[in-house]
């Protein structure tokens, strides 16, 4: 393994590891600010449950991301210290935004854990807001900065050098917008329907379990409005795309030639030796609608880019795929639980909504997955994009497959780990017998003790 | 010294690098020494210690782990070249921080949500306590290369001489002791303060008493090796102008810390072992100005143009209106007795 390909194997493991905690941290506090809400205006005891469950969820999945996203902020030089060396004045600013952000997070997250019996409802409510808050806001941050390397702008590049920088403008670059938006709302969805598909799996075999059924509701409100966003957040990123990064879309459709009225291509392998596509579906003219609202607009192909240019077509290509049959899948979910619930006032009792449901579990997840291979391969063989090649960026340290396998192996030990702990401390069921069946609660105003 | 008069907006972004660094020895130093007295506890008292120090770590140690991000957010931000040519040539360090860092918040969450007295709970002990050993050593050695001197762009002549020289030396592993036992010092002190019961009080007086003779060892150590291997560090210790008051300084802060452990005014120490820590690492900081990656990467050499290092100027002031009060209130709600 040369140490360029050890090098982004080691940042794409970081990345696809890190999202994961990062996606939950955004999300999970929303969760279980709403599970507080409704306890302190409810009473009932089975809300607290949700919500100590939930900032216990946040407390672990949070904790492993701040240290893995430790690990990615040294990792920007460890691995590509020539890319820093260009790039950090200019995206240093979101950065240094984001670290303001995180530090409210973790601030406000050691409050809330810890600060049940220390501080009035009201401000505990509060330290459960900002951490949502805070959480949303650095992520967006983060994605800035990566939108920058994507469509740079900001600068003047004279003789390969960086010249005359704008921090605030490189801030304000064309995929800024889009990216943060498709990413904070994939945010949403992800975490949302990986709680309720649980709850719902859990529900199939037990019902009637009050526990499960209230979780299932939460979650949902929070992931299936995002989910039905989506697909219109991807239609501005689309358009975005096709714009500012055609070589990309290009790869994301596997379009080998520039024509007129440009297919949607569904599925397909893409033969890169003979540039053509086997065993594709094609829509007529879906590709130029979709991307420029206009089924006879133009949209560029690969052949517009230098051969040794183009990104890995068959990855990103498969990706996209994934990712938009996903999201598909997502949405039309959100759409199906939102119609039950307005047609029979529940969706706890409908076996194959339920079932549907679990098995969204992983797809917001893996649809993220996805969207970052979209992104990130898609740019290749840049770094930034048409300014510094991903090879020229690299660090000059030898050995880095030894670095990738440590790291591999710490993160997959960590991941097992994870999901044991979040197993027994949070998705197992509560023992309490009356939470087992449809119950009417007692209002409790006991004060929880730790955590 | 520098002049105050002829310090530049790169100076004074230096200058919050070393500020965001010392509140990070502060605070997040005496969460690692925590752990060290994890490792550490024994005698009848020891399931109680655990206690106490896992009760001082758990609300803050997250927001204090921060600081270590912002020091490498503003060296990025400001210092790209000084990033880029430490990462480089410390690589392995920095690798093996990273590792020491994810092992011990990790295992530090894990055991706090592992069910009560289970074997689980107690192997996560074991990993949080020994990775917070392990890191500080790293840490130290990191630190210790740049003021060698030797961090500088890959030669060529070889893995060894480019990756593993500069920081394998032994005035950075004395430097690697010294913040260890000087984290572990910084914990004792605050944990004198935290105890509530007299005899948890006296186990950490007597622990930071050894400690802090412990870093009197080390920094004396480490000052020779210093005379041997970092001359330029030596001269700034020694010879500047600024050089006597400053050791004036940290030397009566850390008198007054033994005084103050010693006739069991706790909170006096705790001041004064704040005092000292600043003392050294200002001494230190100052000591290399100009230089940020000695032998010849300065400050102004390695800043980033004039307007990221004024449009920082400004993230940091707006940061600093959220993030103190903020902290305040974190401390006022855990800390205060």
């Amino acid at each position: 393994m040369s140490d360029l390909l050890a090098a982004r194997s080691q940042m794409a493991m970081s990345l696809a590891f890190h999202i994961i905690f990062a996606v939950v941290g955004i999300g999970m506090p929303v969760l279980m600010v709403v599970a507080e809400r409704r306890w302190l205006r409810s009473r009932d005891p089975l809300d607290l449950e949700l919500a100590r469950r939930w900032s216990r969820g946040t407390a672990i999945l949070f904790a492993v991301g701040a240290v893995s996203g430790t690990v990615l902020s040294f990792e920007l030089g460890l691995l590509w210290p020539r890319f820093m060396l260009l790039a950090g004045p200019l995206i240093g600013l979101p950065f240094s935004l984001e670290g303001f952000a995180f530090f409210t997070e973790a601030i406000f997250l050691g409050v809330y854990l810890y600060g049940w019996n220390r501080i009035s409802p009201g401000a505990h409510l509060l330290a459960g807001i900002l951490v949502a808050v805070s959480g949303a806001v650095s992520g967006i941050f983060v994605v800035i900065a990566n939108a920058w390397m994507n469509t740079p702008t900001g600068f003047e590049l004279v003789n390969g050098e960086i010249t005359s920088i704008d921090p605030i403008k490189a801030m304000m670059n064309p995929a800024a917008f889009q990216q943060t938006l498709h990413m904070t709302l994939a945010a949403y969805a992800a975490t949302g329907f990986a709680v309720a598909g649980i709850h719902a799996a859990l529900l199939l075999r037990e019902p009637m379990n009050a526990f499960h059924r209230r979780a299932l509701a939460i979650a949902l409100m929070v992931g299936a409005p995002a989910a039905i966003l989506q697909p219109l957040s991807g239609d501005i990123s689309a358009r975005n795309v096709a714009r500012y990064q055609p070589a990309k879309l290009a790869a994301m459709e596997a379009l080998f030639e520039t024509r007129r009225a440009a297919p949607l291509l569904i599925g397909g392998w893409p033969d890169v030796e003979n540039r053509r596509v086997r065993f594709g579906l094609e829509i007529p003219a879906g590709l130029s609608l979709l991307a420029f609202h206009d089924p006879e607009a133009e949209v560029k192909g690969l052949d517009q880019v230098a051969r040794e240019d183009w990104p890995n077509v068959p990855v990103v290509h498969l990706a996209f795929q994934i990712m938009v049959g996903l999201g598909s899948v997502l949405a039309l979910v959100g759409l199906w639980s939102g119609w039950t619930l307005f047609r029979r006032r529940e969706i706890a009792s409908h076996p194959w909504l339920l079932r549907a449901i679990a098995l969204s579990a992983p797809m917001g997840f893996i649809a993220i997955e996805a969207g970052w291979t979209v992104t990130e391969v898609g740019r290749q063989p840049w770094v930034i994009s048409g300014v510094l090649r991903t090879s020229e960026a690299v660090t000059p340290m030898p050995g880095l497959v030894y670095t990738f396998l440590g790291f591999t192996l710490l993160y997959l030990f960590l991941g097992v780990v994870v999901v044991w702990m979040l197993y027994s401390q949070i998705i197992r069921s509560p023992r309490e017998q009356g939470w087992h069946r449809i119950y009417t609660p007692t209002p409790r105003p006991a004060v929880p003790g730790k955590p | 010294m520098p002049s105050l008069s002829a310090l530049g907006l790169p100076d004074i972004l230096a200058g919050v690098v070393v500020i965001a660094l010392t509140a990070y020895v502060l605070l997040g130093g005496a969460d690692f020494g925590g752990g060290v007295w994890d490792l550490l506890a024994r005698g009848p008292r020891q399931e109680r210690q655990r206690g106490l120090i896992s009760h001082a770590i758990a609300p803050v140690w997250e927001a204090n782990h921060v600081w270590l991000i912002l020091v490498i957010v503003l060296l990025f931000t400001c210092f790209p070249a000084a990033f880029s040519r430490l990462t480089i040539t410390l690589h392995i360090p920095l690798s093996l921080l990273l590792v020491g860092i994810v092992l011990r918040g990790s295992a530090f969450i894990f055991r706090s949500y592992a069910p009560d007295d289970s074997t689980g709970q107690r192997r996560w002990g074991r990993v949080f306590a020994t990775a917070s050993l392990l890191t500080p050593i790293l840490l130290g050695v990191s630190l210790g290369a740049i003021a060698t001197g030797k961090v500088e762009p890959p030669t060529g002549k070889g893995f060894v001489t480019d990756f593993v020289a500069p920081w394998a030396t032994p005035f950075t592993a004395s430097v690697g002791l010294f913040t260890l036992t000087l984290f572990a010092f910084i914990a004792a002190v605050y944990l004198t303060v935290e105890a509530k019961e007299s005899d948890l009080k006296e186990d950490f007086r007597l622990r930071a008493l050894v400690a802090g003779a412990l870093v009197f060892v080390a920094a004396l150590v480490t000052l020779v090796l210093a005379w041997r291997e970092s001359p330029l560090v030596w001269r700034g210790l020694t010879a500047s102008a600024y050089a006597g008051p400053v050791h004036l300084l940290t030397g009566i802060a850390a008198i007054a810390a033994f005084w103050g452990l010693w006739s069991r005014r706790y909170r006096v120490a705790r001041v004064a072992t704040a005092a000292q820590v600043i003392g050294i690492l200002w001494g230190w900081a100052l000591a290399q100005y100009p230089y940020l990656v000695p032998p010849e990467l300065t400050i102004n050499d390695a800043a980033a143009p004039a307007i990221t290092l004024r449009l920082t100027s400004i993230a940091l002031a707006v940061g600093a209106v959220v993030l103190l009060p903020s902290l305040a209130y974190l401390f006022r709600v855990f800390k205060s007795q």
